[in-house]
């Protein structure tokens, strides 16, 4: 068998940032959860509060493990397997890394210590500005590494000489066209798919009747924020998709599965695109649907996959299913946080046992749409690593593919294990429910114990 | 400004690595021990006495990482191929052990997570060494790109280097526990302090002999003059610290055990860094071949004169927070 170190390659990095991702993207959210519960613990003194946090530190403190170590793997395999990606983006890339770490990495892995180790060793204030440091830290991270990333979609503000990319002005560079966009989709991305977990969890406590007052006060936060966020998600999306029209037209023609641009575009319940007869089969449509909402002109066009030779076109079934499948779980995000609203304007919520039934169960909503978003992107970009100016297959490392195809199969082995043991202890942590006493704060000042605190 | 960025980022990255070398040096040291260990209770409270500093002490392999690719991105790109096995078992490895933190605490059958934590962090430390010892002996490289097998680090000399480190990684966690813990757990690993000293002692003879008799330019760099009128004193020191932490051992001190295995580790980097530098892939690559565009470099430097120094503030304050002991049968649960 003919192995092809590129597409192990890119098996391997798309598989282990895939399993990366689903980790910022609830604990980046998740740690605003916490921060804001311990802050509303700090001005009011309600213990409920308290008490919703130490559950959740301790299930953010297994899912952050599993992202710290999932990252690590990252920053070393853009070298390990794609150093002439490196040669030529590190001028770039480079700082937008170093300054995550250095601004987010240390600031997260530090006081996120004062959180699990540090109730009964800081002052109230301390813990709940632990709280809120890490949360900054995950969103500051997101930042850095979103600019990054927006940077190989569309790059700005450097120049190419001698195969190597260079930096001309900063500001273009980090605020790159797709940056701000991508960067608001991705935050409120990561708050929903924690808001949903919490939705979820105060629904299974509250069938269960456990925890009432806990598990009330979540179900009431949780559609609170995801009824606002959730339609927001659909605007900060089509604003996005525009910008992506104007940078990657192909990206966006791939996702509408339209390939001639020179008729206005269907948008396609279903099809299944067919890349060699160049054309849908089994379509359900809606005439002129993608032109409306991409030109907001029924006869409005855009560019088609035709419009640029085979070689140079995404893979078209890829994005086009992810893209549905994410358009999917995002109208089911709406639909479940508005009715929730309106349950708890009926004062229904607590006893409509069929609704907390399906958000009970839904907890992996968010988690999904994040994984499928990001397949849409990034598979959307391909054959291209930096849009238009570096090719995926020039990126790889000069890395024999029998070895790349070894350790694909390790990581496969090692995360599918800690994934499953990871996935267990949280869902047994949850089965526990709220400590029946959660330890007491100090009440003696900071640093009278020299004894390591309890986890909280 | 070409000559001398260069220079400050070697710094920056040399103090990076020292940094993490020996704050993860004494952690993986704690699971290259946990085999010697009688029972849960005593795994508990070592584990226990570094649970707030691991993550903090992981981060720095990171900036390390990105550090290279920042300011060395040449060197970057040619590295990490070249070490491309052993630089991704070094991930596996740690991917264990730093799940096995949290792990641990909620598994009901704890034998599975303590195995992948010391495991975890065998493999990691031997890995650094292998990835060391394959940077010591020299990369193949043509125009820029390595252009050797993925097997080329694999010599009995990188085998060293890995047993060495994780022996020094060893002695480093041993003299944690000393002043960490308490009980059994200290006085076991004052006991293993000793054999581990005279093991780092060891190794480190045999790869300042091996180093310049193998390696020509490392011969010239250390003997010829006057290089050998200045750079005598670094063997002489070494010594004297090891004989300084067997005293202190010996003497029942808590602290000074721990700070010359520190001290003995930065000796041994310096011996390191004056063999290799200024090549950053030796034998062919210096810093300044490998450097970043100087506008890359600067947009770094001001943020990491920004940051750094508040990275390190709020690294003193958490161990600040975490001191004292870690007394046997406190734990989580």
């Amino acid at each position: 068998m003919d192995l092809d170190p590129v597409l192990l390659s890119r098996l391997q990095f798309a598989f282990t940032i895939s399993f990366h991702i689903i980790f910022p993207s609830f604990t980046i959210g998740l740690s605003a959860y916490i921060a804001t519960l311990e802050v509303l613990h700090l001005a009011t003194g309600r213990e409920v509060y308290r008490r919703i946090s130490v559950l959740w530190i301790k299930i953010f403190a297994v899912s952050f493990v599993m992202g710290v170590v999932s990252g690590i793997v990252l920053s070393y395999e853009l070298g390990t397997n794609w150093s002439r990606f490196s040669l030529f983006a590190g001028n770039i890339v480079g700082p937008l890394a170093g300054y995550e770490v250095l601004a987010a990495f240390f600031l997260e892995a530090t006081f996120l210590s004062i959180l699990l180790f540090g109730r009964d060793r800081v002052p109230p204030w301390l813990f709940a500005f632990a709280a809120v440091a890490v949360s900054l830290g995950t969103a500051t991270s997101a930042f850095w590494i979103l600019a990054a990333n927006s940077w190989m979609h569309t790059p700005a503000g450097h120049e190419v000489r001698g195969g190597v990319a260079y930096p001309l002005d900063w500001l273009a560079v980090v605020f790159n066209p797709s940056f701000p966009y991508r960067f608001a989709h991705m935050l409120n991305a990561s708050f929903l798919t924690a808001g949903f977990a919490v939705l979820a969890v105060g629904a299974r406590y509250v069938l269960a009747g456990r925890h009432p007052d806990e598990a009330r006060t979540m179900l009431r936060m949780a559609i609170g924020l995801t009824a606002v966020l959730a339609p927001l998600q659909l605007l900060i999306g089509d604003q996005h998709g525009l910008n992506t029209l104007a940078h990657q037209p192909i990206k966006i023609a791939a996702m509408e599965a339209h390939w001639d641009g020179s008729k206005p575009g269907d948008f396609y319940v279903f099809a299944w695109p067919d890349e060699k007869a160049e054309t849908n089969r089994f379509a359900i449509s809606i005439p002129r649907g993608s032109s409306l909402v991409l030109k907001h002109d029924p006869d409005g066009l855009f560019p088609g996959l035709k419009s640029v030779p085979p070689q140079d076109r995404p893979p078209v079934v890829s994005v086009f299913f992810a893209f549905r499948i994410m358009l999917a779980v995002g109208g089911y995000m709406i639909a479940a946080a508005l009715f929730g609203v309106w349950l708890i304007w009926r004062g229904r919520l607590d006893t409509t046992r069929w609704y907390l039934r399906i958000v009970a169960q839904t907890w992996w909503v968010g988690f999904v749409a994040v994984i499928a978003g990001w397949v849409v992107t990034e598979s959307g970009r391909q054959p291209w690593v930096v849009q238009d100016v570096l090719r995926t297959a020039d990126a790889v490392s000069p890395v024999p593919a029998a070895i790349v195809a070894t350790t694909l199969a390790l990581f496969v082995l090692v995360y599918l294990t800690v994934f499953s043991a990871g996935s267990y202890y949280i869902n047994r942590l949850l089965a526990k429910g709220v400590p029946e006493h959660p330890p007491e704060p100090a009440v003696a000042g900071p640093h009278l114990s020299i004894r390591f605190g309890d986890k909280p | 400004m070409e000559w001398y960025l260069p220079l400050i980022w070697a710094a920056i990255i040399g103090i990076a690595v020292a940094m993490y070398v020996i704050l993860d040096g004494f952690d993986l040291g704690i699971g290259i021990l946990f085999p010697f260990s009688r029972n849960e209770t005593e795994r508990d409270q070592m584990v226990q006495s570094i649970a707030p500093f691991w993550d903090g002490n992981e981060t720095w392999l990171v900036l390390g990482g990105v550090g290279l690719l920042v300011a060395f991105p040449r060197a970057y790109a040619i590295v990490m191929p070249a070490l491309y096995i052993p630089v991704i078992v070094m991930l596996l490895g740690l991917v264990f052990r730093g799940v096995a933190f949290e792990f641990r605490l909620h598994a009901r059958r704890k034998l599975g997570w303590n195995l992948a934590f010391m495991l975890g962090s065998l493999v990691a430390a031997f890995c650094q060494g292998l990835i060391l010892g394959g940077l010591i002996q020299g990369l193949r490289v043509e125009n820029g790109v390595f252009f050797g097998g993925p097997l080329d680090w694999a010599t009995p000399f990188s085998f060293l280097c890995g047993a060495g480190v994780v022996v020094g990684y060893a002695l480093l966690g041993a003299t944690w526990l000393v002043m960490k813990t308490d009980g059994e757990v200290a006085a076991r690993g004052r006991t293993q302090a000793k054999v581990l000293l005279v093991g780092v002692l060891a190794f480190m003879a045999v790869v300042s002999f091996w180093t310049p008799f193998a390696i020509e330019r490392v011969f010239l760099r250390w003997f010829m003059l006057p290089n050998i009128l200045l750079l005598w004193p670094v063997p002489l020191i070494a010594a004297l610290t090891a004989w300084y932490g067997w005293r202190a051992l010996e003497g029942g001190r808590e602290v000074a055990p721990f700070v010359s295995a520190i001290a003995l580790f930065l000796l041994g980097y310096l011996g390191l860094v004056i063999s290799t530098f200024p090549y950053l892939v030796p034998p062919s690559l210096t810093i300044w071949d490998t450097a970043a565009a100087p506008a890359s470099q600067i947009f770094m430097l001001l943020g990491t004169l920004l940051l750094l120094p508040m990275v390190l503030g709020y690294t003193v304050m958490v161990y600040w927070l975490f001191r004292g002991k870690v007394r046997a049968g406190e734990s989580y649960h």
